[in-house]
């Protein structure tokens, strides 16, 4: 009977397989069928994102499951390498009109996963590789969790980075399982969280380590393995012999006890959500949104948590900044592509030239990632600095256990510190990040060059001077182009590279390549003064020094950009470029682009420089900055300087809203010039470029997107507005009044 | 195995395993052979010495905290030693030069070489010193006296080496020595106050010996364990072979084969005559262990790995030519070594594997022509894994750039006389002992070649060396 009835449910499972593997969704294995009845159901996701067919199919199989009398337990695995589920599918949540439509998706992603959590049969999710949004909710919606130890296991929910909160039953679950506090953490950072701190966090209850080469190869023995003991403790749990209940520490017990109290929970709510407060400026719903939610949750019961969790998740999903962040999202994937293909030479040896602030921060990242690196100043002082810096930032990692010290002694056994270019003839590519003064890079560039090898790459870190001009002295032009890195270079994701009329589609392939592997989102750009980065920023900061010589103080000016979104004041700004570097490039700047570069007087800054305020770098410069003072004052010697530079204020254009749209119409106007003018080839790099290389406020997606939302004819009447005032450097561009004249026209469909 | 206390036993076991030596004891000549041998290939090479293993004993191996307890290593090594020149007869001025390996080191002998062979009435005269490479230590002390011998300078050097696990090192924390050393500096009371004032609770934490990998900081168990889940070798597997390992130790201990075993007579308690970790057990008793290392899920218990022990011993090596006109019967020729070494995490404990086709296709043989295998049993996953890599196509093929596999030896001509599983595995020890063993199975079973393979902590060594050595019985 056995025997028959085993026959049977094959079958019956087995016609289910052939359905679903043609569309590729799952594959359901029955695997063991050890002794007698003990069988363990193994599905096995195809895809990695949540998609509605998805959910419909896994439905049927979980029905299937809880019909089938022999099935005792399940297990949930990925067949996708590097990834459990990725999350939900973001096309479908778009495609939806209204937010009630988006309500509905939540609602039926809750009560799929509503059903696994009440399913009498115990399901254990085997995590190896990305557990993300949708992905970890069903993971926490099983019984079981087990993960592989690897760095590419991360869990989190990274909704809130999109503008949204977990749709699918996070926002209630996950409070009760980790408490309130972590759970606030996890959702409204969305930060990525290891395996190892998810087991202490009590996310997972069991982790696998990565196994070596074996019979098979380490990938696959190791997903393979997972399997095995995800099987051993579903069949553990379905015959009692092992507990799904974790056992909490002390320290989870006292704040699970203390969340109990109403009080105690008001409190944390109030702090946390000030706290989101004082940070978003109230320009982002999600993270107070997703407050609310928990709080429906934990205060009036199952029920109303459920129905508030998809209530705003409709409601997040059509607002304008969910769409700015999903924008922002979708550009970062585009700009994490090479579309010049694959360089013919892979880029194994780096030399950079310059040990300074740049060049050990252009070394740190590329030694980091396994390029065999050459550090070259001309000085040992400057190299014993530089390398100090490489170490620092890789023993900060060593110091968050994100790296052990053997791993940071292999990393810095690729780096070399020299003086001079032993060693060259072998470099793939050069990066010079020495002193921004044509000559001085004419000069490097010869030198160079009688050393290196036929094939090798020469890139310019250069904020402003244009490469073509740099290129001028080079035997080989076309191997000569722009990588312009942004400080502090192990912190900022954007990469600006430049490519001149002459640099070969081969350079600017092997450029970004080198990118990418230094882990930055790269935009490509052509050739001119300032780039498209720098050329945004010249504009707005000309506006920054008129504002202030109209007599708004550095405090005040800091204030109203951050509260615009800005993540960093625009006098805190200039303070951390460095006020000779802002004069530098605004005088050259000033010279290619004449009036409408103008503004602010360019005297000012340079008599700051001749005092020594030379901002952040030199200690002083619109604020004092003193080691382990926090709260820094306002540099009481700058009280003659814009004494000095006064302007009468034009009241007519001086309201707070007014100076934000000043200083943002001039960048966004300057940005769809460079669109315009063929600098930028599309506006998603635009987008991305000035969110991530200028702290352009992410909530409103970049310039491009901002002309969409804020829309281009208001914008051009703005530009007008403050065009009567102060003349030509507000006139707006051609392409914003052919956007303008047709409102149908947007930068993004 | 009582399930209490081994388990906690093996997670203070110090994992060091790595580099594993391979050695090859092959047999020749027909000199002083009785026995018609199998092949005509001496193995012989033109104008290199033959070298041969004279004679080799140790001590009894304990598991530790038993009867060597209260003892320090040089005295273990110090009775391996006396027992070699009791068994041998040899003067010791003919002695010219002594070696011995030590993995962890009491500071107090840190050339235990010298300290033990002075006590052991050895010459004064006789310069010594002390090696260390982890698990395979004394197969360094050994190669290292082939080495000067082969290169002339020395005819008889005498190798061993020693671990005594029941007492380790333990250190003040770095902070606490700081403290300490600046205290000798300091001159007058005042400073000495300020310095001792700056103590805190946390300075007298102590600081255990590392009981993991340096480079990946996993524990040996633990790499053992995900090693025999990389080669799907299951807990029944390695419990039967921890169970085979005991029973057919305990019939060489019945048998009389232990040869190179001598008696101890440790101070202020009885004589030690025989190895004390040999304890057959039943697959039930074995299969209640919990896992010790991967827990609760994994297969590596404190039954089927090797225990914390104590134990010395030593070896008389000579050049051929020497030995026969002193009058010895050499035991076996010491042909030829390797030593490698992998990637410290994923292959840490797969030495055997990479070093056993190296060396024996350096002395032109074929696994067919060994007639006894000795490897070194760290944990019976590591074996039955390294003989799964053995016998692997997808293995040879991606990581050893091999055609195809060397095969896997018979488990009938392997380790026969029990392992390290059940024998014990005093570090630095444990080199002698296979080649020993291997010398005196090839007399037994009239043999002529033999092979040994141990494996090594470390993968601070990246370049592959590899250890394997060949000798012969007379």
């Amino acid at each position: 009977l056995d025997d028959l009835l085993q026959g049977f449910i094959l079958e019956g499972f087995f016609s289910h397989c052939i359905m679903t593997q043609d569309e590729l969704n799952f594959i359901v294995k029955l695997p063991c069928l050890l002794g007698s009845w003990f069988m363990v159901l193994i599905c096995c996701f195809q895809v990695n994102t949540l998609s509605k067919q998805l959910s419909s199919e896994f439905t049927d199989i979980m029905n299937e499951i809880w019909a089938n009398e022999a099935v005792k337990s399940a297990v949930l695995i990925s067949s996708k390498p590097g990834s459990f589920i990725a999350g939900a599918d973001l096309d479908m949540i778009e495609a939806c009109k209204t937010s009630q439509e988006v309500a509905q998706l939540s609602q039926e992603g809750q009560k799929m996963l509503e059903k696994i959590e009440q399913s009498p049969k115990p399901v254990v999710a085997a995590i190896s590789g990305s557990c993300l949004g949708g992905g970890l909710e069903l993971a926490i919606a099983c019984h079981y969790r087990i993960a592989t130890k690897e760095k590419k296991t991360v869990l989190a929910t990274p909704e809130v980075l999109l503008g949204l909160l977990p749709g699918a039953g996070g926002t209630q679950r996950l409070p009760k399982m980790v408490g309130l506090p972590a759970a606030f953490d996890i959702m409204l950072t969305g930060r990525n969280i290891r395996a190892d701190r998810a087991k202490k966090m009590g996310l997972v209850d069991q982790l696998v380590d990565p196994l070596g080469p074996g019979v098979k190869s380490p990938e696959a023995r190791t997903i393979e393995y997972l399997e095995e003991v995800a099987i051993d403790f579903a069949r553990g749990l379905a015959n009692r012999t092992v507990s799904a209940k974790r056992s909490k520490g002390l320290m989870q017990k006292l704040t699970d006890y203390a969340m109990a109290v109403p009080f105690v929970r008001q409190q944390v709510y109030k702090t946390v959500e000030n706290k989101v407060r004082k940070q978003t400026k109230g320009l982002y719903p999600a993270p107070l949104k997703i407050i609310e939610t928990v709080k429906a949750g934990l205060d009036q019961g199952h029920d109303a948590g459920y129905l508030a969790e998809s209530q705003n998740f409709g409601q997040l999903a059509v607002t304008k900044e969910s769409k700015a962040l999903l924008g922002l999202y979708r550009g970062q994937v585009y700009c994490k592509k090479n579309k010049f293909g694959t360089p013919q030479q892979e880029v194994k040896t780096l030399a950079v030239l310059g040990a300074g602030l740049m060049g050990a921060g252009i070394a740190q990242v590329s030694v980091d990632k396994g390029l065999k690196t050459i550090l070259k100043d001309t000085a040992q002082q400057g190299l014993d600095r530089g390398q100090q810096q490489v170490f620092k930032g890789l023993n900060s990692k060593v110091k968050k256990k994100s790296l052990t010290s053997f791993e940071r002694d292999s990393i810095l056994s690729n780096l070399t510190g020299q003086l001079d270019y032993k060693g060259f003839e072998k470099a793939d590519m050069v990066i010079e990040a020495v002193f921004e003064d044509i000559n001085i890079k004419h000069k490097v560039l010869k030198e160079v060059e009688a050393v290196i090898p036929a094939h090798c790459v020469f890139a310019s870190n250069t904020s402003a001077l244009p490469i073509s001009q740099i290129a001028a002295v080079s035997k080989r032009p076309e191997k000569v182009i722009g990588m312009h890195y942004f400080s502090p270079v192990d912190r900022m994701q954007l990469l600006e590279i430049i490519t001149t009329d002459k640099t070969s589609q081969d350079t600017a392939a092997s450029a970004v390549a080198v990118g990418l592997k230094q882990g930055k989102i790269v935009i490509v750009v052509k050739d001119g003064p300032g780039f498209y980065t720098t050329r945004c920023l010249g504009p707005m900061l000309a506006e920054v020094v008129r504002v202030l010589q109209e007599g708004t103080d550095p405090k005040k000016i800091d204030a109203i950009s951050t509260a615009f979104g800005f993540p960093v004041g625009a006098a805190t700004l200039i303070d951390e470029v460095g006020v000779d570097v802002a004069t530098h490039v605004a005088e050259d700047l000033g010279k290619a682009f004449g009036e409408r570069f103008g503004g602010g007087s360019i005297e000012l800054f340079k008599l700051m420089v001749e005092k020594g305020f030379l901002g952040r770098k030199a200690g002083k410069g619109f604020y004092i900055y003193q080691e382990g003072v926090k709260n820094r004052s306002v540099n009481s010697g700058m009280d003659e300087i814009l004494a000095r530079f006064k302007l009468p204020a034009k009241p007519e254009v001086c309201t707070d809203e007014d100076i934000q749209m000043r200083l943002v119409t001039r960048f966004v106007n300057e940005a769809a010039m460079c669109l315009q003018e063929g600098i930028l080839s599309s506006p998603v790099e635009g987008d991305i470029g000035a969110v991530f290389g200028l702290g352009f406020p992410p909530c409103l997606g970049g310039p491009f997107r901002y002309v969409d939302s804020y829309g281009a004819k208001q914008l051009v009447d703005k530009l007008r507005k403050y065009e009567a005032v102060y003349g030509s450097q507000f006139t707006p561009c051609q392409l914003l009044l052919d956007y303008a004249n047709n409102p149908s026209k947007k930068f993004h469909q | 195995y009582s399930s209490g206390v081994l388990p906690t036993l093996l997670l203070t076991y110090v994992p060091k395993e790595n580099n594993f030596p391979s050695f090859l004891v092959y047999t020749e000549s027909q000199n002083y052979l009785a026995v018609q041998p199998k092949s005509k290939k001496t193995l012989t090479k033109s104008g290199v010495k033959n070298i041969v293993v004279v004679e080799g004993v140790r001590i009894p191996f304990l598991q530790s905290g038993t009867s060597y307890a209260d003892l320090m290593p040089h005295d273990l090594a110090r009775a391996a030693l006396q027992g070699l020149l009791n068994r041998t007869s040899v003067p010791r001025e003919v002695v010219d030069y002594i070696v011995y390996g030590t993995v962890i080191q009491e500071v107090k002998t840190s050339n235990v070489a010298r300290e033990a062979a002075l006590g052991a009435g050895f010459s004064d005269k006789t310069p010594a010193h002390t090696v260390t490479m982890a698990c395979i230590s004394s197969n360094q002390a050994m190669t290292t006296g082939v080495g000067m011998i082969a290169a002339g300078q020395c005819d008889v050097v005498v190798a061993g080496g020693v671990e005594l696990m029941s007492d380790v090192p333990i250190r003040h924390s770095r902070k606490m020595r700081k403290t300490m050393l600046t205290l000798n500096r300091a001159k007058t009371l005042g400073q000495k106050l300020s310095l001792l004032s700056k103590i805190r609770p946390d300075y007298f934490a102590p600081e255990l010996p590392a009981v993991a990998e340096f480079s990946t900081s996993e524990t040996m168990g633990h790499s053992a364990d995900r090693l025999a889940a990389a080669f799907a070798v299951s807990r029944l597997e390695q419990d039967e072979y921890a169970l085979r390992s005991h029973t057919l130790a305990k019939k060489a201990q019945d048998g009389g084969l232990l040869l190179d075993v001598v008696p101890f007579k440790v101070p202020g308690k009885d004589t030690v005559t025989k190895d004390n970790g040999i304890r057959p057990s039943s697959m039930e008793q074995m299969g209640k262990l919990k896992p010790a290392f991967v827990k609760p899920y994994g297969t590596v218990t404190a039954a089927n790995s090797s225990f914390l022990t104590d134990g010395a011993s030593a070896v008389l090596l000579m050049s051929e030519e020497k030995a026969l006109a002193m009058g010895y019967k050499p035991k076996a020729y010491l042909r030829d070594f390797v030593y490698v070494s992998q990637d410290p995490k994923d292959q840490l404990l797969l030495g055997p594997t990479y070093a056993t086709p190296k060396v024996l296709e350096k002395a032109g043989l074929t696994m067919a022509d060994i007639d006894v295998f000795e490897f070194h049993e760290a944990f019976a996953g590591q074996i039955l894994a390294n003989l799964k890599a053995m016998d692997s196509d997808w293995f040879a093929q991606n990581y050893m750039g091999r055609k195809s596999k060397v095969g896997a030896p018979p488990l009938e001509k392997f380790n026969t006389w029990g392992g390290s599983l059940s024998l014990g595995h005093p570090f630095a020890a444990t080199g002698c002992r296979l080649v020993m063993t291997t010398a005196h199975s090839l007399k037994k079973e009239g043999g002529q070649y033999g092979l040994v393979a141990a494996c090594a902590a470390g993968g601070q060594v990246r370049h592959s060396l590899l250890l394997s050595l060949s000798a012969r019985v007379p």
